[in-house]
């Protein structure tokens, strides 16, 4: 691998994950939101997979990405609990005004549907950078 | 318009199903993928083929204003791409796995399967 | 609140799905969430049938978004009574997994797919709306394919490929198909197209739409010209998996095909119905050649579901109330038998070491519960009385002599007594002929003897007293064919509620 790809994919690794998050929160009231945000993180541990290797990349994520699967599964259905209970329709979203700042239920949901993507293609993606690998 | 729509899905069909009939199982893949496009094309054209405003509510209104686009369609691709993406990853991922398992890309060299209790297997093949 | 009811057989094991993948290091806990929720999806599923009993449909709007313009789930008698009997196999294929699940099985992830399964099946009979259906499809395809290559071994990967691949075909076609649709009417809410339809002129789009959606859920549920990845796939599986797509996968094809052809199209007008005929005895006759010639224990099986979704299908192409009400019954009572079946070779596998009927044997000496066990299921699909199988086939050619069909009746009786040849020969090679070799029969656990029992006393149930369930279906059919009262159960609601999205 070259020293020019493995240096420069640590900034855009950074870049990435910093990106991503602005595109989840972004999601909100314009273009953007959980997936789009979700596949640039993923795309930022596929990078790092590909500059160093799978195993450094599994071990920057931290977790599993079975666990961030079912973990940011569970948070979209938590969020959708609150509706349930108060209109009796899942998935009809509270929203509260913290401040300036907009927030509800539907920000719970995106986040889990941020954790689901990065879990979902990151969990192909090593699959297929570790067939490759041996 | 409408036409040159037309020619490009039946295009597309064409050589999604061309594709889907090869025996190399990557090919076959590559047709799945060229026929989902045509269907999503499909579901474009089918939704009407207009120009019209983007389909965004203004500010301080409730409905969309007349002339706006009619926004199902899309939001119907929209969701048959992210399927249409999750499966495909998936199935390449089958394809990957089953070079390495069986050997061959070629559906004809792939037949383990069905080779299970066949009555022309004298030796009785075994699994599990 | 009653209408709430729908939710919770797709939220309780998305739920469960979800904890499940999370725990992912811990096969205890996922097990204990797995059949937490399975037994709570059931008990929501009872909860729901009592709620649809008396006759009304239960509808729900996501969200708040009215009908036609929000996805809205329904139900009936007959989605009731399938969320019910697949919450029901579930749960034994679950009980089932306690005794032949290894480990490997668990960490490939066994148990979120199994759920995110259940979340497609009772999906897809919950909804009453075209497009989300297909959502479901989508939802189910991906959880089986992960099941099916749940040990990646040479034959589960060959199979895999054959069954995404043409499975995959058909979502499209059924994608086309909605394309179509939406294309010449403008909408997707399945209650607003069955007003629309009627009244809309016969056109190429709607044509073409139509052959469309029978051609995409014909090959889900396994019809004559399109059903060769079903052979070759299933058996590949393993046995708990095997099970729970034999009861229930072919049957959610076979429902999306009621629905679209009750609601939405007619089968009586034009060239339909005789196709439909056509396709139904070639299912029938083709599934149980093909089973005459096998082997394995699992890829006869395979073999009869087509045969079998050929009776089912039957019904659709007489069409008439009775017959309908034969497919209803058919159905349930097939989700039972076969998935017995299935685990009943699942455990002839655990007792012999092979599926392979060539190699087993001796197994009505050594293990005589497990005999009768297969009894019960093999004579109950083979039609013989009094078993639950006799009494579906009964309806169903009843209903085929009073539609001015017999010669599909004909094919049926001829099948049925080719269905007993196969079922006879599972039990000569298996259970009544001296062992070929020396075996050491193992014992079977508790765990998967208890759902083979559990399903078999149910086919009893049924086959002794099929008078309820008889009502059971002649009601269901009743209602799927009545449009205004499936009309009136989602636009009454949109009125009076008066929200506007």
């Amino acid at each position: 691998m070259s020293v020019i790809f493995s240096t420069m994919s640590r900034l855009f690794f950074v870049l990435m994950l910093v990106a991503s998050v602005y595109m989840l929160f972004r999601g909100h009231n314009e273009p953007g939101g959980g997936f789009i945000g979700g596949l640039f993180a993923a795309l930022a541990f596929a990078l790092l997979a590909l500059a160093d290797s799978v195993k450094a990349a599994r071990r920057a994520l931290m977790i599993h990405p079975s666990v961030l699967i079912g973990a940011g599964l569970f948070l979209a259905f938590l969020s959708g609990l609150p509706g349930l209970l108060s209109d009796g329709s899942f998935l009809t979203h509270w929203w509260a005004e913290i401040g300036s700042v907009h927030v509800g239920t539907a920000t719970a949901f995106d986040i889990g549907v941020f954790m689901v993507v990065i879990g979902g293609v990151l969990s192909l993606v090593f699959r297929f950078y570790e067939g490759v690998e041996q | 318009m409408s036409l040159i729509y037309a020619f490009a899905i039946s295009a597309q069909m064409g050589a999604g199903v061309y594709l889907l009939l090869s025996r190399h199982v990557m090919r076959i893949l590559f047709g799945v993928v060229l026929l989902s496009t045509a269907a999503n094309l499909l579901i474009f054209v089918a939704g009407g083929l207009q120009f019209t405003a983007p389909p965004v509510i203004q500010q301080g209104a409730q409905m969309l204003g007349e002339g706006a686009a009619n926004p199902l369609p899309q939001a119907l691709i929209l969701t048959a791409i992210v399927i249409g993406f999750a499966l495909v990853a998936f199935a390449a991922a089958l394809v990957l796995k089953a070079y390495y398992a069986l050997g061959s890309v070629f559906t004809d060299e792939q037949n383990d399967a069905e080779a299970l209790g066949s009555p022309f297997d004298k030796e009785a093949a075994t699994n599990v | 609140m009653s209408d709430t009811l729908l939710l919770w057989p797709v939220i309780l094991p998305l739920a469960g799905a979800a904890l499940a993948a999370a725990f992912h290091a811990r096969p205890g806990v996922q097990r204990a969430v797995a059949l937490a929720t399975m037994t709570a999806t059931f008990g929501a599923s009872v909860l729901l049938i009592n709620a649809v009993m008396a006759g009304d449909i239960l509808t729900k709007a996501f969200g708040g978004w009215m009908p036609p313009f929000g996805i809205v789930f329904a139900a009936d008698r007959f989605s009731a009574a399938m969320v019910v009997i697949s919450s029901l196999l579930a749960l034994c294929a679950l009980v089932f997994s306690m005794g032949d699940l290894r480990k490997r099985q668990v960490k490939s992830g066994f148990y979120p797919l199994f759920m995110g399964l259940m979340i497609g099946v009772n999906g897809a009979f919950l909804t009453g709306d075209i497009f989300n259906l297909y959502v479901w499809f989508e939802v189910m395809l991906i959880a089986t394919l992960g099941l099916i290559t749940l040990d990646r071994t040479r034959v589960q990967i060959d199979g895999a490929i054959k069954y995404a691949v043409l499975n995959l075909f058909s979502t499209i076609l059924f994608l086309m198909a909605i394309g179509l649709l939406y294309g010449a009417t403008g909408t997707l809410n399945m209650a607003d197209l069955a007003i629309v339809l009627p009244q809309a002129e016969s056109s190429a789009a709607l044509t073409l739409s139509a052959m469309m959606f029978l051609m995409a859920f014909g090959i889900k549920a396994g019809f004559f010209p399109m059903f060769f990845w079903l052979p070759a796939s299933y058996h590949t599986a393993s046995i708990i998996v095997s099970a729970v797509f034999a009861g229930l996968l072919t049957k959610v094809g076979v429902y999306a095909l009621f629905r679209v052809f009750t609601l939405l199209f007619e089968v009586d007008d034009g060239t339909l119905k005789p196709l439909i005929a056509l396709f139904a005895a070639g299912t029938m006759v083709f599934g149980v050649f093909g089973a005459a010639v096998q082997w394995d224990v699992r890829r006869i099986l395979s073999f009869h579901i087509i045969s079998q979704i050929g009776y089912i299908m039957l019904g659709l192409a007489i069409a008439t109330p009775l017959a309908m009400a034969g497919a209803v019954f058919y159905i349930i009572h097939h989700i039972v038998v076969k998935a017995n079946l299935f685990f009943i070779a699942g455990a002839i596998h655990r007792a012999t070491g092979s599926f392979d009927l060539r190699k087993s044997g001796g197994l009505m000496k050594s293990s005589p519960m497990l005999a009768v066990l297969f009894a019960i299921p093999a004579l109950s699909l083979a039609g013989i009385p009094p078993l639950s199988g006799f009494w579906a086939k009964l309806m169903v050619v009843d209903a085929s002599f009073q539609g001015e069909a017999a010669w599909l009746a004909a094919v049926a009786l001829f099948v049925g007594l080719l269905t007993i040849f196969s079922m006879s020969k599972i039990w000569i090679e298996a259970f009544w002929k001296e062992p070929v070799r020396r075996l050491r029969v193992r014992p079977v656990p508790a765990a998967m003897i208890a759902p083979i029992a559990v399903l078999g006393i149910i086919t009893l149930a049924i086959g002794f007293n099929p008078e309820p369930l008889v009502a059971f279906s002649n009601l269901a059919a009743e209602s799927m064919g009545d449009r205004t009262q499936f009309i009136g159960a989602f636009f009454d609601q949109a009125h009076t509620a008066g929200v506007t999205p």
